[in-house]
């Protein structure tokens, strides 16, 4: 074995070392909050989706996300119910109005989920006990996790207190409450039924819906159906989204259609700029302060190529050690952020990864310009 | 060419610069070294000692006439041939050159490393041999840091001996050193070429080390003066 060079060059030096691995850990935190939070965000607004309990799900071919929703007759959903592998279909209604905070009398945008309490499909938390209050004339489900802006209503009524309040025109009830938590498009969110939905929304249509899920019988092949039916009902007002592509393309649309993906991909892009030009740096003087030294070597008969691979070795043992405080620290963050935000921050392994690919690129990129420096050290100029 | 020639140059010319700016340093040198002659460069600042003995190591790409070391040709060669050539020659500079971060003997074994003959254990024994050949035995897990001028220097001396190179260029050793560190540095150097019938070659302007020197060649405005003195 060889003298591991770069490992006693890095570790001569404590105080840089130190130094360097504190700028690493910070750009790794920077982009695991940017990208954190950028997921986070993204998952949180699919929340309702991911509830679902159905295989392939028909939306207007116009709807991009549930929060702009559009609508379509339920005649198309239920013409599928022809299908042999079809176990059943569950039309539901989506509109947004506005709620009245009953303590402050302000009002807030606030999503209305509207379908038949008889045949449930949100597989959220307390949605399945509660559900049936809702066939009573204007009583409506309550997330717990909304926000606070519309008024202390778990609180209220869990204190057994009657919460009445106004939603769009007409006075409700709440019955219960459930948990989504709140997203981009939602600051809060109210289940009630299909029928109380349509008192909500007094010009909306009956038969007029906003997502049909359909739920395949449990041996059916869900590539083989949906293909079926996107073959067998080609019309040009509806698409057919399995389960996976329906979350995708609510994500699609925050991520393409708003400035959030770029945002957080900038702040990313700014964590690896700096990491980089941190771990430049320490190179850079580590280089520079050993030229003699490395020309010396040069003298001796080392190539230049082993002289690259030093430097390159100390940047990726920078990037792996600098890598676990990094991640460590950002866990404690995340979780952190969890509790003050709500939001579903946490670390995933895909995303760990992706960011210790990210410093190792960002570290090979500082060797790289680092390196240049070290073509330099020309052996016939230290005589 | 017999094998005791280690440097056989010939009518060799060096320029600096290019165009308007390209200066002649080195004129017509001719200069033959045989195995195990200890032979001192001299010359006044500026006459282009360091450049001929860059050339000669290799470090330098020769332009024109013809320069030989080891029997090979350094005119035009290649810099994969350079970076061999450099291999077989032991470097010592004015200033010591050792890495801060490795131990005395870690220094010493970046030289056999080179060497893939050299196994592990071979590598720590030969090491710990030369350390102790310059007096270091003791020293030899020490830092750089926590050795005197006159040892760092012999640490050097230790690394570029320790491979059996067939020649050592030695560039004002001494400079950095008080005159008796100066002196033991090169009688060390001197003794351990001889053990192992190395050529050496220093340049220096330091007076007080020409007696180590078999022949004293004498370098001016890039002439190379051919009353070669013989000493003893």
């Amino acid at each position: 074995m060889k003298t591991p060079l770069s490992w006693l060059q890095l570790t001569h030096e404590k105080t840089r070392l130190l130094v360097a691995l504190a700028g690493i850990t910070f750009a790794d935190v920077l982009m695991f909050m940017q990208l954190g939070f950028r997921d986070a965000l993204f998952d949180s607004s699919v929340r309702l989706h991911e509830s679902l309990d159905g295989d392939i799900f028909m939306l207007n071919s116009k709807t991009d996300t549930l929060t702009g929703i559009r609508s379509f007759s339920q005649r198309r959903l239920y013409e599928t119910l022809g299908v042999d592998k079809i176990e059943r279909v569950t039309p539901i209604y989506i509109g947004v109005s506005t709620w009245k905070n009953p303590i402050a009398r302000k009002t807030r945008n606030i999503l209305n989920v509207g379908l038949n309490p008889d045949k449930n499909v949100i597989m959220l938390p307390n949605v399945q006990e509660n559900i049936s209050v809702t066939k009573q004339q204007d009583v409506v489900l309550y997330d717990r996790l909304a926000r606070k802006e519309f008024g202390p209503i778990p609180e209220l009524f869990e204190s057994g207190k009657t919460v009445k309040t106004e939603v769009g025109n007409r006075q409700i009830k709440v019955g219960g409450l459930f948990s989504v938590g709140t997203s981009f498009g939602a600051d809060g969110t109210i289940i009630t039924s299909d029928i109380n939905f349509l008192r909500l929304f007094p010009n909306r249509k009956k038969g007029l819906i906003d997502i049909g899920v359909i739920k395949l019988k449990s041996d059916a092949d869900l590539e083989e159906n949906i293909e079926f039916l996107r073959n067998k009902f080609d019309y040009k007002d509806i698409t057919f989204y399995s389960k996976a592509e329906f979350i995708q393309h609510e994500k699609k649309f925050w991520r393409t259609r708003t400035a959030i993906g770029f945002i957080f991909t900038l702040g990313t892009i700014m964590g690896f700029v700096v990491g980089t030009v941190i771990v430049y740096q320490i190179l850079y003087t580590d280089v520079a302060d050993h030229l003699p030294e490395y020309a010396t070597l040069k003298a001796m008969g080392y190539t230049d190529f082993y002289l690259l691979t030093v430097v390159f070795q100390e940047a990726i043992i920078l990037g792996l050690i600098g890598f676990i405080p990094g991640v460590s620290f950002s866990m404690l963050l995340y979780y952190n952020a969890a509790k003050a935000t709500g939001l579903p921050i946490m670390m995933v392994t895909s995303r760990a990864i992706s960011v210790l690919i990210l410093t190792i690129l960002m570290c090979c990129i500082s060797g790289i310009i680092a390196v240049g420096k070290l073509r330099a050290a020309d052996p016939a100029d230290i005589f | 060419m017999d094998n005791n020639t280690v440097i056989e140059i010939k009518k060799l010319d060096h320029y600096f610069g290019k165009g308007e700016l390209r200066k002649q340093i080195l004129f017509k040198i001719n200069l033959t070294l045989q195995a195990g002659e200890v032979v001192i460069l001299k010359g006044p600042s500026g006459s282009g000692k360091t450049t001929l003995l860059t050339l000669m190591g290799g470090l330098r790409s020769p332009q024109k006439g013809s320069l030989k070391v080891f029997g090979k040709e350094l005119v035009k060669a290649k810099k994969h041939q350079l970076v061999k050539i450099r291999r077989n020659i032991g470097y010592i500079f004015q200033s010591h050159n050792l890495l801060d971060c490795l131990t005395a003997r870690q220094n010493v074994a970046m030289s056999l490393e080179l060497h893939p003959q050299y196994s592990r254990s071979e590598i720590k024994q030969k090491t710990q041999e030369i350390l102790e050949a310059v007096g270091l035995g003791e020293r030899s897990n020490y830092y750089p840091q926590n050795l005197s001028g006159g040892q760092k220097q012999r640490v050097a001396i230790a690394r570029a001996l320790v491979s059996h190179p067939k020649m050592v260029l030695a560039d004002e050793p001494t400079a950095s050193l008080d005159s008796k560190s100066g002196h033991d540095v090169v009688n060390i150097m001197q003794k351990l070429a001889k053990e192992q019938g190395c050529t050496i070659l220093i340049v220096t302007h330091d007076n007080r080390i020409l007696d180590v020197a078999d022949r004293i060649v004498e370098l001016e405005d890039g002439y190379l003066k051919q009353a070669q003195v013989k000493v003893n």
